[in-house]
């Protein structure tokens, strides 16, 4: 789906990113958890988290993750939206919490971008 | 005014997405033989490193059109704004020159476009919507006065033309100026071929020939000071982008070098990440004089963290990095020593994306 589609599903703002609205996602990461983002989370996948410091913005472009979706209504600090425009990811924020999110979006054909963690790296 | 434009070389050196005033502390940027000593303290201090020198010579020496990109975007002043929408997406550009009969007559760009949008005025022509009132530069300029005139204007790019006729001849942004210049301060090129599959549409500096190159990057990292994170890695990310390395193996430095940074900025006193990329592997090594580790082999288990509360609200301290840099790499060695510092080293090789 595009992120524009995404976006409708969500009902989600739009802080950065407006241009970038019809790009194609097929996979997205949730997690609270930006150690995780890093070890698990794949390029070119959306990124629904509900932390919102900038640096969640740096490991989404080290990821090339293609865009963030903030859950449960957070509305990103200044600095955030900043360098997400600076790095030119797409930042949104939707009022769904995490699982709703996830569900929804799963529901209308986004995948995890890993199924499961593989057997040597799970906790 | 020598000062400006020291202060003005320092900041070009960051490049893109590092900016000077979100930087503290000591910077470092390495080529080989090149060094960029970035001391954010006084300017004049600056001014007295002769490291530097060579580089000023150059940016005398070296005129705006040795290094500007000549394969350029243009459109002309009977485009549509629907048109030049396509072509702004297409090239992934943010604003182009606009050229009649070969002469330039306008700039346009995103910001022009997204005020048509929102107006509902996209099949007016470019023409009504152009600035025609353009900074430009000349061909002939010496590199100097290009750096000025960006520290001047503040934008990301000036076109070039022709002094006699007032031709376009190319652009000017400023990586082009820095890539210009780390190209005649050698980084070392070499004859043989590098042949890589250049599907990576994203380069940054596309006026470099990639042949097999050897390189090295160095960066100083500030203990506790977690907002410049990953900064520096930014522009790791685009020189391995630019020397042609595939997605995979860039990802895979990325991901290792800021868990190393990160790393460096909680645990330890300071440090300093170094990465060498020949064409065959990537090599990256991150030092740091600080408490060390006791038991190594603890510290390797994915889900072990002395992480302070600061770090874990901010998302991070699970005790993954450790196991994720061991994941991103082909060999790794560490070796560390309590109150004395860490050393990490790493090895990524480069299969042309067959790897891990
Ligand atoms: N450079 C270092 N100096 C001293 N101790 C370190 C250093 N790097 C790691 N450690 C120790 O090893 C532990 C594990 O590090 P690791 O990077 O795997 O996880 P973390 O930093 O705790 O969490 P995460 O990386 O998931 O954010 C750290 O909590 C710390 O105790
Ligand atoms: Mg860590």
């Amino acid at each position: 789906m595009t992120l524009s589609e995404a976006k409708e599903i969500l009902d989600a703002t739009v802080f950065v990113g407006h241009e970038k609205l019809e790009m194609e996602v097929k996979t997205a990461f949730s997690a609270d958890l930006m150690s995780d983002v890093l070890a698990f989370a794949k390029e070119n996948s959306l990124l629904l988290t509900g932390l919102t410091n900038p640096q969640v913005v740096r490991t989404a472009d080290m990821l090339d993750i293609a865009a963030i979706i903030l859950v449960r209504g957070k509305t990103p600090p200044d600095e955030t939206v900043q360098l997400a425009r600076e790095l030119n990811i797409p930042l949104l924020s939707t009022k769904y919490i995490l699982f709703e999110t996830s569900g929804r979006l799963h529901a209308r054909g986004i995948v995890g971008c890993i199924e499961k963690v593989g057997v040597d790296e799970g906790a | 005014m020598r000062e400006g434009l020291l202060a003005a070389l320092k900041r070009l050196a960051l490049m893109r997405g590092l900016s000077s005033e979100r930087l503290k502390g000591e910077k470092q940027l390495r080529l080989r033989t090149l060094t960029f000593e970035l001391p954010y303290k006084q300017d004049n201090q600056v001014t007295q490193d002769k490291k530097i020198t060579k580089t000023q010579e150059l940016v005398y020496k070296l005129k705006v059109k040795d290094v500007m990109t000549t394969d350029i975007v243009t459109v002309s002043p009977g485009n549509t704004m629907n048109e030049l929408k396509e072509i702004l997406r297409i090239r992934r550009i943010a604003g182009t020159p606009v050229v009649e009969n070969k002469r330039l007559v306008g700039v346009i760009g995103i910001d022009d476009l997204i005020r048509c949008l929102s107006e509902g005025e996209m099949d007016a022509t470019v023409g009504e919507k152009m600035t025609r009132k353009v900074e430009v530069l000349y061909g002939d300029e010496p590199l100097a006065h290009a750096v000025n005139k960006f520290n001047q204007y503040g934008f990301g790019r000036f076109p070039v033309i022709e002094r006699k006729r007032g031709r376009l001849i190319g652009i000017l942004t400023k990586s082009d100026m820095v890539t210009g210049l780390l190209k005649r301060l050698e980084i070392a090129y070499h004859t043989e071929e590098f042949r890589h599959n250049n599907n990576n549409e994203n380069h940054v500096f596309n006026n470099i020939v990639m042949d097999k190159t050897s390189f090295h990057f160095q960066y100083r990292v500030n203990g506790q000071d977690f907002k410049v994170a990953g900064e520096s890695i930014y522009k790791l990310k685009q020189i391995l982008s630019q020397l042609g390395f595939p997605p995979p193996i860039i990802r895979r430095a990325t991901i290792a070098a800021y868990e190393a940074e990160m790393n460096i900025i909680i645990y330890s006193y300071g440090g300093c990440i170094s990465v060498s990329a020949d064409y065959d592997h990537i090599t990256l090594e991150a030092r740091d004089t600080g408490p060390g580790i006791a038991n190594i082999e603890q510290a390797m288990r994915q889900g072990f963290s002395t992480a302070p509360t600061w770090v874990q609200e901010l998302g991070f301290g699970a005790g993954m990095g450790l196991p994720n840099i061991r994941k991103c790499a082909d060999t790794m060695d560490i070796e560390s020593e309590v109150g004395k510092g860490t050393h990490i080293k790493i090895v990524i090789k480069n299969t042309n994306g067959n790897g891990k």
